[in-house]
Formats: structure tokens, sequence, C-alpha cells
């Protein structure tokens, strides 16, 4: 009885101090929306393939493991994108050129969804009006419009971004491409006929449920979803670093051009 | 125009097409707009600074030798001062033949200077020291200057030699400190708990910048924008940067660049921006600059400045093409 006793107020004491401490954790803002504030990371292999695949050399043998590729159980619902035929060779083809045609490699912006699930932290700034997120990859950012967005000026790397409350989800739709960036390093690409729509759901306090629907009626014969859940990062000194990624892609760029020394 | 200087400018171009003076109805410097004006809050009760701002302005980084003594304009002199600089900045004036305007690239719709002096009339940014001068570099950063520059004056052999914003790098006034340039002089300031978050046009930028009180990265973590805290003192945002690298080189700092930042609200449409460059090992004595930010009714755009930087091939290719030239003509002499 007495052990019973201890064993309750224990329990009740741990559900208190969880209660108080998610007081403090901000699950909601002041306006009473979930707070998404923080630095989040998908953990995963979508940036190598967003389809399942098994693991895979690299491109660059002579580093051998350092840069082959590991297995993956994909993120795309039903393990299928629905590419139109002249696009599915488009696809087959950036594959086989990928060590030097995806643009991450050159260090371009990073466009969406990929910038989500790259393996770099990224963080979201939330305030009533408007929604930032500064991804960690080439200092890449967008604006989420939560109220009176303006009309997209022009196409863009990182699109055009207006958002809106369901419930707890905050969903965004992005709009405003240019076809120049891919989706991963397996050369999955689209158009800048491009319409993405994301959801963000809390998992909790330290999980996101992540999903995006990717529209294109010049490259997919329908819209297709990946989902994915994105963590939130609890080092106590976590923030985002500079990856200021353009000084380290200039010798594959601009190499060709260098002044040849005589030897 | 020295070719070398070209910067890349591309995608957004239609951002210029946006008012080039917007923003710019800015308070008189006694801020008279501020009477009847209360500092508006953030719901935890900081001053609220957010919104989009610019700081473009025509008054001068350091103030002209021919305006020595004389730190403030009155109206009519500013009034004077901007209409002979306007003219003078005028890039849509015509060269003396086709060669002269094509070295002149960009036309007046390139350009998003503002068309103003700063709202407080001071004759340049720099207010301390007081003759409005940045102080002398001491004799090692003289020479790591000189070094740079000789790089940057020979035919460029490699990316490397070509200045940081050619590179789409880094621009030297996207900041910090954050300075007026000839073009993307807008920032977007938000406040959520615990930060301040400042987007910068100017290729693409984003300090975060922690209130928490956390100490600064370790002296190996350099970065290139420095490494921001920030504290409240009174309603100013006090901002305390340090961990640069040392190839940023602001003005000839090195890595030993301690930068203190100050915004203040002063009215509805102002943050007072104050900056002070402490680096002993590279300046003289420390100094300190100042410019008014005011409110943009401008939308902020996607600056993507590697992506569309086609100069950097086309310099590179210019410059081997040179070689290659020259030395057919010593080999025919």
């Amino acid at each position: 009885m007495l052990i019973r006793l201890l064993w309750t107020s224990i329990l009740m004491g741990s559900v208190l101090a969880a209660a108080a401490n998610n007081q403090q954790r901000h699950n909601r803002t002041m306006q009473g929306k979930p707070d998404l504030n923080g630095i989040w990371q998908a953990l995963n292999t979508a940036n190598w393939d967003l389809q399942e695949h098994a693991a895979r050399a690299g491109l660059i043998t002579s580093l051998e493991a350092a840069v082959a590729e590991p297995g993956g159980l994909g993120a795309v619902e039903g393990d299928e994108i629905p590419y139109l035929p002249a696009a599915l060779k488009k696809k087959q083809q950036n594959f086989e050129t990928r060590l030097t045609a995806d643009p991450e490699i050159k260090c371009y912006l990073p466009g969406v969804p990929r910038a989500t699930y790259m393996p770099y932290p990224f963080q979201i700034v939330q305030t009533s009006d408007v929604i930032l997120i500064a991804y960690e990859f080439a200092g890449a950012a967008r604006t989420i419009y939560m109220k009176n967005p303006p009309e997209s000026p022009a196409d863009s790397w990182m699109g055009h971004s207006v958002g809106h409350w369901e419930g707890p989800t905050l969903v965004v739709d992005v709009t405003s491409f240019n076809d120049q960036t891919w989706f991963d390093r397996a050369g999955n690409f689209h158009s800048d006929a491009l319409h993405v729509v994301e959801r963000y759901t809390p998992l909790g306090h330290d999980a996101l449920d992540y999903e995006a629907t990717i529209e294109d009626p010049k490259v997919f014969s329908r819209p297709w979803k990946i989902s994915m859940p994105l963590y939130r990062r609890l080092e106590k000194n976590a923030q985002l670093l500079e990856f200021k990624c353009v000084e380290f892609v200039e010798e594959l760029m601009y190499g060709d051009y260098r002044k040849k020394v005589n030897k | 125009m020295n070719p070398r200087n070209l910067i890349p400018v591309c995608v957004v171009i239609a951002l210029y097409l946006a008012p080039a003076a917007a923003g710019q109805d800015a308070p008189s410097p006694k801020t008279s707009s501020s009477r009847h004006w209360s500092m508006p809050r953030t719901p935890d009760g900081q001053p609220d600074l957010q919104g989009i701002w610019t700081n473009g302005t025509i008054t001068p980084f350091e103030r002209p030798r021919d305006l020595a003594g004389k730190p403030y304009f009155t109206q009519e002199e500013a009034a004077e001062y901007e209409k002979r600089v306007l003219d003078q900045n005028n890039r849509d004036r015509r060269g003396k033949n086709a060669e002269e305007d094509v070295a002149g690239a960009y036309n007046e719709f390139w350009f998003d200077r503002g068309t103003k002096v700063v709202s407080t009339l001071r004759t340049a940014l720099v207010i301390d020291p007081p003759d409005g001068r940045v102080p002398a570099l001491t004799p090692e950063a003289q020479k790591a200057a000189a070094s740079r520059d000789a790089i940057s004056r020979r035919l460029p052999e490699g990316p490397e030699d070509m200045d940081l914003p050619v590179r789409c790098l880094l621009w030297p006034t996207a900041g910090p400190p954050m300075l007026p340039s000839a073009y993307n002089n807008n920032y977007r300031i938000l406040q959520v708990r615990g930060y301040v978050v400042m987007l910068i046009e100017m290729i693409h930028d984003v300090r975060i910048i922690p209130l928490d009180g956390r100490p600064h990265l370790s002296a190996n973590g350099r970065q290139w924008l420095g490494d921001p805290r920030g504290h409240w003192e009174g309603d100013t945002l006090v901002v305390d940067t340090t961990n640069f690298t040392n190839k940023t080189h602001f003005r000839g700092a090195d890595e030993n660049l301690h930068l203190v930042e100050r915004f203040k609200r002063t009215g509805p449409n102002t943050i007072l921006y104050q900056f002070t460059v402490d680096d002993p090992t590279a300046f003289t004595k420390s100094w300190t600059g100042e410019v008014p930010f005011t409110r943009s009714t401008a939308p902020m755009f996607e600056y993507a400045c590697h992506e569309g930087n086609y100069s950097m091939v086309n310099m590179l290719r210019g410059a081997r093409a040179q070689e290659k030239a020259e030395a057919l003509k010593k080999e025919t002499k």
C-alpha cells in the first residue's frame, strides 16, 4: 500500500513537472497558434533519393565509403513519382549526369521542398504576419506571407510562399518557381509550372509532421505527395552556422578559366 | 568604369521598377513626427522593430574633404547637395562615344541608392572620430590591404583574385555593419521569443541574433558575418558581434573585429542605427558610424547572386584571351 502510494505520488509529481515544463516550452504562440519556432532538421535519405533505394556506390570512387549512398525507405506516397514519358527520360538522364548536373553540387539555392530535407538544419522564425525560414545550406531563406500576401514579383529559386492555418497545421502554398532546382541527388526534377503545397503539423513539442504535395502538369501526370517527420535540434546551444558553399565550388565552376602555370 | 568593378546583378530586375524613393520621406532631424508618437511594442514588451526597412541614402560614408569641419548640412545645403549628387550619379547620361557608353555598363534602371541625404543631415555616415573619417589602419593592416589591392589590380588568375561581391560571397555593405549601397538596401526585421532576426536582401543573408545571453562561439567558430549576440539596453537593441573570419576584412578589419551595433526606434518610420568598430590590430582607434533606417513600403526580393554569376566566367575568359593576345603580340615582334 505504502509503495503504491509512493508510486502514485511519484507519477503525479512527474505529470505536474511535465505540465510545468510544457508551459515553459511554449507549444502555442501568444496568438494561440501552434508555435513552430525553433531549429529543425530531417533525418532521412530523401536528399539522396526521394524514392526507396538500396545503398549504392558514390560517384567519386576515390572517396569510397565517405561518399557511398546509403539505402533508404523513401518519402514518396506509394513510392511512385508519376512522370510523363518524356520527363521520365530526362529524369534518367539527370541520374546519369548527377555528379555535375545536380544544382546542389554548385551551391545553388535548393528550392522547395528540397531545402527541408537536405542534411542541414533550418530555423523557423514565426510571427503572426510572416514566417521566415532560414536554411543553413547556402544561406537560403524564404518568407511565408500569412497576411496580405503581395503578388509574386518574379519567378525565383525558393518560390513565392503564402501560408494559412488549418487547425494545428501550417499550410503553405508555394508557386512562382524557376525550373532550375531538383528534388534530390537522384535527378528528380520539375519545371517552372511547379506548385507545392506544404503542411507542417506539430507532433508534440520536438517533432513536426511534414507533407508536401507536388503538382507540375508539364512533368507529372498527377499530383504526388511526400511526407516525413522533422526533428527539433535539442542541443542547448543549437544555432544555424554559416554554410556559404559558393567558396567551395569555385574550382568546379571556374577552374577551366584559371591561368595555366607553365611547368 | 573598370570592368573589375562590375558586380553581378542577377535575376531580380523587376525590383527596380519599384519607386526608387520608396520609404524616403524620412522625418526631419528633430523627428517632429515623433512628437505624438509612443514606442510600439511587441506582445512581450520589446520595442517593435519589425517590418521592412531601407537605409538607402546618398550621404557619403566618410566626410568629403571639401566639407571638412562641417558635421551637418543646413536644409538648403542638403537640398543643393542632393541635386548635385543626383546629377553626378545619373547613369542615364550618354558618354562621349559608344565605348564610353558600354563601359558604363549599368544605366539608372539598376540603381536604388535613394535620393536623399540622411534625415539627421549629417555630412557623413562616420560620426566618430569627429572629422567623419575612418581612422588609419595599423601598419600590419595596411600591409594586408596593400597585398589585397595588388591582387585586385592584376589580371585575375582565378576566381579567388576577384573581390568578394564579384564572387557572390559577401557584400562589404550588406553587413554587418549594415550600410547603404547602390541597390538592395532592404532589410526585414522579425522578433520572436529569444531572437531578433534580420533578413538582408543583398545576396540573401540572414542574421539570427539570440537574446538569451549565451556566449559567443569559441575562437574556432569563424563566420563571414561573425557571430552575433543581442540584448536590450532600455529601448535600444544592442548587438555584439565577434568571430569574424580574416577574409571578411570590412574596411580593412581583420578577424579580431568586435562590432557593437545599436538599433533604436526613434519614430513611426525610423530606426536609428549606430555601429562601433573596435579592432585594435587593424585600426589605430575605434570608430563609430550612424545611418537611419526608414520604413519601406516595397516588398523584398530574392537576390540569387551566385546562381546568375555570368560575369565571373566572362571576366576570367577575358583575362585568358588578353594573355593570349599579349603572348601573340610578343611572338610577332
